[in-house]
């Protein structure tokens, strides 16, 4: 796998291409649009307790993110007392190199993936790949992206930019360089590819003794860890091999085994409109003569404690990827996910991604302005993240910085226009009697306005001097 | 009741005939407006594009003009949401300017929740004879939570027929600067707003923004569909009698 998100153009080039693209869009809407309602409905069956839930996983999270250096020594200790070992990554580099040790050590070159954003949002199946090791996914959308030698779209479902005679012809292509090659005469009937997959991937479960996971969850005081599936492919991953590495997001820790209660009923109603997910693994240590029998831990800081400190945009922190603002928002639905140019996309990839690289590269200044601030996101999310005020507030950050000149200065001249309502209505009496003037197409920045939409004539007066008459009328 | 108007700036310059409208039905129901000379903008388009401290000067002068009403409409819900929702976190906390939005932004008002709300009409004595659509703006649907009440007053107009909007909702791509910035997204989400405002039958499309109703407006007039926007004001303004003011 070499697929990388570097070189992607920053978001409204990107965007630029995806919008054009009938078939990409056709693909997002029906997908989109098909998670949104039944999100929506499985949510309003909740009624009021959906709003109680909804505070709850917000401070749950908020209070663990406060004590954050507590609960990680706490998950430390109880995951070490239960025979696992803990390692600290601060970045993508030092957890690639944790994890291909740690790989390297059992002797083995194949391993076997549980879907996991943490692992893409470090690209250790790149590391991996340099250092003779070849990590199989096996979640279906993700085994479809690696197959493709595609990028993920998605969070929940990175193929699904993908149509299905698409992904037939990946499978009938590239399955056989693999592993188990795709059925001959393979249709593009949803069962007959996922039966494809099945036969697949059971070969290379069956026959892989190291599995790479992430994890949705860790409970500090058992040192339990949580993942929730809809295959039963990660299961296979967290049982049968001998060995088990989990990297993970330090934000993804809960304070307690109680507190899962609020999130196994926000999550999987949020990311796949089920009242309950299909597959729930949890797993402590190791237990002898059950399971993985060695057990790593990967605690991923790669930006996060950054995060922390920024008081209006630590609440990126509390996402529990269940992707509901991705299928709501208007914005992802016409561009998909790899416009925003990293593993994270949508309205949280716009607001998280920023936040960990830091704004310094065009792509990264790009992603707070990816938005029309409709506020969806907001309202879907189930840990309640004000992703609009986020965005608003890391806009702030790029506009304090150099560049976007043209912009300042607009916004400088409004400020004087603004400044005085005789200036105001100066500037009005100018546009007033330049009306005739305005021409239909308009050069420049305001140009992407009117390639598409008409401009409003522009009044012969404004509200302020018909009010002037107005009153002097009534006198 | 003596109700101050704040027009906002987009309609000042580019819609006086809202501002007129609201004037027009307010007298009508037997209130007073009266209008600030002193004001200009509430400062969204500085604040939405990151440029705080502007924004933070324009909600000074905003509540320096305002802070003697009794009530304040805003014919812009986008607008009345910069001033209840966003200029809150302008001031620091306890600072001069937290203390007097505090004050004043339960005062402030959109058209429609002035109505029903405050001076409790919803039948405003309005004939419109024509098929109305009615757009839910972003920032009236869910940072001010009009809910029911415009099409409640929509429903009671004299010869109005109220048509129901596909993916009524979903933004129309608007937001500010945003149609500039990401112009291709932005005609691609009022495209689809104008396919289903066009395909709901509706004569007019109505909203209580005029920012939306420029960019849906502006697709439409571009495809030559024929279908006309209306701030809701016009509507509620018009009479048997008068007819609609345009
Ligand atoms: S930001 Fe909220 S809605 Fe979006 S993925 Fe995270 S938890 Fe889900």
């Amino acid at each position: 796998m070499s697929a990388t998100f570097l070189g992607i153009p920053p978001f409204p080039e990107a965007a630029h291409e995806a919008v054009n693209d009938s078939r990409l869009r056709h693909n997002l809407r029906k997908a989109t649009h098909t998670i949104r309602d039944k999100r929506a409905s499985v949510v309003t069956e909740l009624e009021d307790d959906w709003e109680r839930l909804r505070s709850e996983g917000a401070a749950i999270k908020n209070h663990t993110l406060r004590h954050l250096d507590h609960y990680l020594e706490q998950l430390e200790a109880s995951v070490e007392r239960a025979g696992g070992h803990v390692h600290w990554a601060a970045d993508a580099a030092e957890a690639n190199a944790i994890v291909t040790r740690l790989v390297q050590a059992t002797g083995e070159t194949d391993v076997v993936k549980v879907k996991s954003m943490a692992t893409q949002e470090i690209e250790l199946n790149n590391a991996l790949a340099e250092a003779g090791i070849t990590a199989y996914e096996t979640d279906l959308a993700e085994l479809i992206v690696q197959l493709g030698d595609d990028l993920p779209s998605h969070i929940l479902v990175p193929a699904i930019h993908l149509g299905r005679s698409q992904i037939r012809e990946i499978f009938l292509d590239q399955m056989a360089e693999w592993g188990v090659p795709a059925p001959a005469g393979l249709t593009d009937d949803p069962r007959a590819l996922a039966e494809a997959a099945r036969v697949h991937l059971r070969e290379r479960f069956l026959r892989t003794r190291t599995a790479i996971s992430g994890a949705n969850f860790a409970v500090a005081d058992s040192g339990t860890l949580v993942v929730l599936e809809s295959e039963g492919n990660g299961r296979m991953c967290l049982t049968l091999p001998e060995t088990l590495i989990s990297v993970v997001g330090i934000e993804k820790i809960v304070p307690t085994w109680a507190d899962l209660e609020v999130f196994m009923q926000t999550l999987p109603r949020s990311s796949t409109g089920e009242r309950m997910n299909p597959y729930t693994s949890t797993w402590t240590g190791v237990t002898p003569g059950d399971g993985p029998q060695e057990f790593h831990l990967v605690l991923l800081d790669n930006g996060r404690t950054d995060v922390l400190a920024d008081t209006v945009g630590r609440q990126a922190l509390r996402c529990i990827r269940c992707s509901a603002c991705l299928n709501t928002c208007p914005v992802y639905e016409r561009t998909g996910g790899h416009a925003y140019g990293s593993v994270y996309p949508g309205p949280i990839g716009a607001i998280l991604t920023p936040q960990l690289r830091g704004m310094s590269s065009e792509v990264d200044e790009a992603l707070p302005y990816a938005s029309s601030l409709c506020g969806a996101c907001y309202e879907v999310c189930p840990v309640a993240i004000d992703i609009p005020e986020v965005l608003v507030h890391l806009r702030e950050e790029v506009a304090a910085g150099p560049g976007h000149l043209g912009e300042k200065a607009m916004m400088k001249g409004a400020e004087a226009v603004f400044g005085s309502s005789r200036a105001l209505d100066a500037a009005q009496r100018a546009a007033g009697a330049a009306r005739n003037l305005v021409p239909r197409h308009l050069p420049g920045m305001a140009g992407a306005w009117t390639d598409t939409r008409d401009l409003p004539d522009v009044p012969a007066e404004s509200f302020r001097q018909w009010w002037n008459k107005h009153e002097k009328g009534q006198s | 009741m003596r109700i101050a108007l704040f027009i906002t700036c987009v309609n000042d310059t580019l819609f006086p005939e809202t501002g007129r409208h609201v004037v027009r039905l307010l007298e009508r129901l037997g209130h007073e407006v009266v209008f600030p000379e002193g004001q200009t903008c509430c400062g969204q388009m500085h604040y939405n594009t990151g440029y705080r401290r502007p924004a933070a000067t324009l909600a000074v002068r905003f509540v320096r003009t305002f802070e003697d009403a009794d009530a304040v409409v805003v014919p812009s819900g986008s607008c009345a949401a910069m001033i209840r929702d966003n200029y809150p976190r302008l001031g620091g906390s306890g600072s001069r300017l937290s203390r007097k939005v505090a004050g004043l932004a339960p005062r402030v008002y959109d058209l429609t929740e002035l109505l029903v709300d405050v001076l409790g009409v919803t039948d405003v004595g309005a004939y419109y004879p024509h098929k109305v659509a009615y757009h839910p703006t972003c920032h009236g649907l869910r940072m001010l939570g009009l809910g029911d009440r415009p099409y409640q007053l929509l429903r009671a107009v004299r010869g109005l027929e109220l048509v129901e909007l596909a993916g009524a909702t979903e933004c129309c791509g608007f937001g500010g600067t945003f149609a500039v910035k990401n112009g291709d997204v932005s005609s691609a989400m009022g495209a689809d707003k104008a396919r289903h405002a066009v395909e709901s039958g509706a004569e007019v499309l109505c909203a209580v923004d005029n920012s939306c109703l420029m960019h849906i407006g502006g697709t439409l007039s571009r495809q030559r569909s024929g279908l006309r926007v209306a701030h809701i004001a016009e509507i509620l303004a018009s009479t048997e009698k008068e007819g609609a003011l345009r």
